[in-house]
């Protein structure tokens, strides 16, 4: 199961590979609770999940992991200050809708962040775009009127939001098919992974 | 009856050793009724230990062999293959001291006077019952529960639990439950104390004496119980305004269909339940506050809890409401203690914990499925 997780999920790959053994993690969407599961499985992590849907809380208490029922925006300010090494947003920072408040919120609550995004300037949604339509894709696989994605952005876009919210970006990992990027991330890169933390 | 644990019968249990109550009260000797469904285990790791609401018992699932329609009041979610399943856990049940289900309490005759205790049986709290429950516990060579779960005032019983003997408890499920009542939830009892302290039949209390009972005071104090049990949404989907005889009779007679179900209600409860445990269940709500002598800091109070946490809320519960389970997880998130919270979208206000619902049992079957592997490891 591990080992399909991560190739389902690239980015929890690069996730889990900045997490050290035995730290304490609060994944915000936690989804069904795989990461959590996979990181408790792999690197003995003490974590908590934050989700809303009814089925996830389910099948999060069966995969065992720490689920709490909430909003995730709202749900947060439950936590307190620098309660957990790590808070982890993965893609699911597009459709949040206080994206500031939260991204403050996570460096609040946690000595460090986490969070992965579809890069919308990756070239094939710069084309979609250029050709005239608003792109889908594997990574935004849903029309213009039905996405739930309302804040969507580029490397640059959040790097530059990171700067202005006085937050240090400590790593950066760019994917695009489950390949490392290095050159001309924001053009081919299609998923980015942001490890960051607030100025001191 | 398909799956259920079947025909079962209650098993007292005597004890012998005094009971000293937190008021510094002493009950020289008391009895406990309880029932219990499944197999315990050869290491004795597999115990379930359902606490009781008010107006619970120890006849929780199955029914009798002489009364087939009596059914357990939490008869849905235990048995074989259910949420709480007897195939894999040992559950017990048990009726509360101070209840009137054949436990001691004041309707049994307090043999020092030879008459019933009334109004001298000593106000109960959730510790001491905690107490109570634990010599049970030893009673049946269980050491420590696997979970230790309830609604309501059931789920306080279940916290006090991991405080009181943090040792003996793995997990605890606290359903449709609250770290303290509010002053609102106290100002409810209180108004259905009244109704009962008030009933002339009362007599202070030691009404067995006079061969009555204080009905009318019971009755109203379950008509109002059971109007804060519901919500505003469901008692309109099932009353709505309906007239019962369908126009205006411009008299004080049942005219309103929920007037009619009230009444029914509060005549059928008072006919069997006794007034005095139904002051000692209320006040013990009343009194339940683990943070009280922390100058109200809960999280300091759950800091000796080593169990896991289940909580679970309902969203129309407006007697026990989200925001008070709230209260319970903070209070563990700070400790750091394992809990996860679930909030059921349910109509049925306080009373959905007794209702079956697919994503309240779900969440019940996957955690307590987790709490077997645990202890079957």
């Amino acid at each position: 199961m591990n080992t399909s997780i991560i190739q389902a999920r690239p980015d929890f790959a690069a996730i889990a590979a900045w997490i050290p053994q035995g730290s304490s993690v609060l994944d915000l969407g936690c989804g069904d609770g795989s990461l959590l599961r996979y990181l408790r499985e792999t690197r003995e992590v003490r974590g908590y999940g934050v989700e809303i849907s009814d089925t996830n809380i389910a099948a999060c208490i069966a995969n065992n992991v720490n689920v709490i029922q909430n909003d995730l925006e709202s749900g947060i300010a439950d936590f307190e200050d620098q309660s957990f090494d790590f808070v982890i947003l993965s893609q699911t920072l597009q459709a949040t809708r206080n994206t500031e408040a939260l991204l403050k919120e996570i460096v609040r609550v946690g000595r460090e962040g986490i969070v992965s995004f579809p890069n919308f300037g990756y070239w094939k949604n710069r084309l979609q775009v250029l050709l005239g339509n608003m792109p889908v894709s594997d990574e935004l696989p849903y029309q213009w009127y039905d996405t739930p994605n309302v804040h969507l952005c580029t490397l640059h876009d959040f790097e530059f939001l990171c700067a202005h919210l006085q937050m240090r970006i400590l790593a950066r990992h760019v994917m695009a098919n489950g390949n490392d990027v290095h050159v001309m991330p924001n053009l081919r890169g299609s998923t980015a992974v942001y490890r960051f933390r607030r100025n001191a | 009856m398909d799956n259920s644990v079947g025909i079962v019968s209650a098993q007292r249990a005597i004890f012998d050793i005094p009971l000293i109550f937190k008021s510094g009260a002493v009950l020289p000797r008391y009895e406990l009724m309880y029932e219990t469904y499944g197999t315990l285990n050869g290491d004795k790791s597999n115990a379930i230990l359902i606490c009781h609401a008010l107006s619970g018992h120890h006849h929780v699932a199955g029914y009798y062999s002489d009364d087939a329609k009596n059914l357990g009041w939490w008869d849905n979610m235990v048995g074989p293959g259910k949420p709480i399943d007897t195939d894999k856990f040992f559950v017990v049940g048990l009726n509360n001291l101070g209840g009137c289900h054949g436990s001691t309490g004041p309707s049994s005759i307090d043999p020092q006077s030879g008459k019933p205790y009334g109004a001298s049986f000593p106000v109960i709290t959730v510790e001491d019952w905690v107490e109570s429950q634990a010599r049970l516990a030893d009673h049946l060579g269980i050491t420590q529960f696997a979970a230790v779960l309830g609604g309501s005032l059931g789920g306080m019983q279940a916290m006090q639990w991991a405080l009181s003997y943090p040792e003996r408890v793995r997990h605890v499920l606290a359903i449709a439950s609250a770290p303290h009542l509010t002053a609102q939830n106290i100002a409810f009892n209180d108004v259905a104390r009244s109704a009962i302290l008030t009933d002339p039949d009362f007599h202070g209390g030691n009404y067995y004496q006079h061969n009555v009972v204080p009905t009318r005071g019971l009755r109203l104090a379950r008509m109002l119980g059971h109007i804060t049990y519901l919500s505003d949404d469901a008692m309109a989907d099932k009353f709505g305004r309906e007239l019962r005889h369908g126009k205006l009779n411009f008299s004080y007679d049942i005219e309103f269909q929920i007037e009619s179900y009230l009444r029914y209600q509060g005549d059928k409860f008072a006919a069997y339940f006794d007034a005095n445990t139904y002051l000692l269940m209320t006040k013990a709500l009343d009194y339940f506050d683990p943070a009280r002598d922390l100058d109200g800091n809960l999280n300091r109070a759950f800091a000796p809890a080593q169990a896991k946490f289940l909580v679970v809320s309902f969203t129309t519960d407006w007697r026990f409401a989200p925001e008070r389970s709230h209260e319970i997880v903070h209070a563990l998130l700070h400790n750091k203690r394992d809990v996860s919270y679930a909030e059921i979208t349910s109509q049925h206000g306080h009373d959905s914990f007794l209702m079956q619902d697919e994503q309240y049992f779900a969440v019940m079957r996957n955690y307590l499925n987790n709490v077997y592997s645990e202890v079957a490891a």
